[in-house]
């Protein structure tokens, strides 16, 4: 309950990763895939990404990582990776395993 | 030092002096301690919330390097509740794109597994939609909702209705078979939006019909788990204490009736959870500082015997949030950077 105003946005603010702006959606899917405290989860995303942790919530570096990497981008360009071709490189780059990017998989002819 | 201006739990302004402040995030806190048998905060982390309290700005955040992943419950359906009309990709989008989301949910109107389940298809083609055009990972979310299972929702008789006649045994069996039918509501829809990409499933609002409605979740997550070992089940709890409205289920041999957020987080461990949301209710008649301070506290709790992610529970009247439809920020970003930083928490 609440409207988005007061929670969804005001915790962003206050105290969220600030998801695809930094490295929010990446430290949560390895959080999920691997049952990671935020520390530990942080620092490994860090490494896979060759950043350091305190740039994960940083929007100017990370948007040129997010790019370098074809990790999907706030603002898409043209060419660049968007939506399940992004989660494809988060799998590969993260060491992870995706449900979706895995079901797409299975049901294409590249599985 | 002037008045310090904060509110009440419902929200409306409360002015205080520094002493009453104190007072109040003292009383909370002890309250915490004395209701969960738990260690009440020290000195110093008070007078942490003391600082954050008094600081005049109406936002304050948390210091850089210390931002946590955020969850959402009844996630799509927030946006329609306030009256925009988009569908639930579209929804989805907004979260990602417009509000800083880390994670977000798909979910249905009717927000519990029971009415979920046998329009599952339908929801379906929606989530595998969205899975293509999204990045942030996607939960798909329910209540598991235990009331909706005795009459007149569902088939069994209802225990409010047969307590007050003395029959107990025969409410107590009425939740337990209640129990079965949930469990398999929750592993039928789970399965399904597993099967179909989600990232996760919520376990919104766990416990919400007491003991019995625990024990089912547990039940469902250890099912799913034994079935899809990568699954991500999140539990995120109903209220800080488990009602006993059976009073004498048990999960691996422990009563899950009066249990408080750091003996809850143990059962969803050994369920198999991936992460644990506790709750803490807002009580509306005392102060913001007093809720806040007494959230802290038994969440402070939590976070130090949990082997999984917390994330804590922060929306409208939970968390030290204020009980109102549009909460003020100067509370929902106190709260927010109060539990941050002093439990030990992965998320919100």
């Amino acid at each position: 309950m609440g409207d988005p105003f007061a929670m969804a946005i005001t915790h962003a603010h206050a105290s969220g990763m600030g998801g695809m702006r930094g490295a929010g959606d990446l430290v949560a899917r390895v959080q999920m895939a691997r049952g990671m405290r935020i520390e530990q989860a942080k620092a490994y995303v860090a490494e896979k990404l060759k950043v350091t942790v305190s740039d994960l919530t940083d929007p100017v570096i990370m948007g040129e990582v997010r790019q370098d990497l074809n990790l999907g981008i706030m603002s898409p360009q043209p060419g660049c990776a968007k939506g399940i071709e992004a989660k494809f490189n988060i799998a590969q780059i993260l060491d992870i395993n995706i449900n979706c990017v895995n079901r797409f998989e299975r049901r294409t002819t590249i599985g | 030092m002037g008045n310090i201006l904060t509110r009440y739990g419902d929200g409306t302004v409360l002015e205080m002096s520094e002493e009453a402040l104190m007072e109040d995030l003292q009383r909370g806190s002890q309250d915490a301690a004395e209701r969960g048998q738990i260690d009440p905060l020290t000195q110093s982390e008070l007078e942490h919330l003391g600082d954050i309290f008094k600081c005049p700005f109406r936002f304050l955040s948390v210091e850089p390097g210390n931002e946590v992943i955020l969850t959402y419950d009844a996630g799509t359906l927030k946006i329609r509740r306030v009256g925009v009309n988009v569908d639930r990709i579209q929804a989805l989008q907004i979260y990602e794109k417009i509000m800083g989301a880390d994670t977000m949910e798909l979910n249905h109107v009717d927000y519990s597994y029971k009415p979920v389940k046998p329009i599952i298809t339908m929801e379906q083609p929606i989530l595998e939609q969205a899975l293509l055009v999204t990045h942030i990972p996607l939960f798909y979310g329910a209540q598991p909702n235990l009331g909706l299972y005795s009459q007149p929702d569902g088939p069994f008789p209802n225990p409010g209705e047969l307590m007050p006649m003395g029959k107990i045994k025969e409410a107590q069996q009425s939740y337990e078979a209640s129990v079965a039918h949930l469990v398999a509501d929750i592993v039928s829809a789970a399965s399904a939006m597993y099967a179909s990409g989600a990232d996760g499933i919520n376990l919104d609002t766990t416990g919400a019909a007491g003991d019995a409605d625990f024990l089912a979740a547990l039940l469902a997550t250890e099912k799913l788990k034994t079935k899809y070992p990568d699954m991500c089940i999140q539990m995120g709890m109903a209220g800080e204490f488990v009602l006993g409205m059976h009073s004498e289920l048990t999960y691996k041999g422990e009563r899950l009736a009066g249990m408080y957020p750091h003996q809850q987080v143990k059962m969803a461990e050994a369920a198999g959870a991936t992460i644990f949301g506790p709750v803490i209710n807002t009580n509306t008649n005392e102060s913001a500082p007093w809720n806040l301070a007494r959230t802290v506290t038994y969440t402070k709790a939590c976070g130090e015997v949990a082997k999984i992610p917390i994330h804590a529970n922060m929306g409208m009247g939970v968390g030290g949030v204020t009980v109102n439809d549009h909460p003020p920020m100067d509370i929902v970003s106190r709260s927010s950077k109060a539990i941050v930083e002093i439990c030990r928490l992965d998320g919100l």
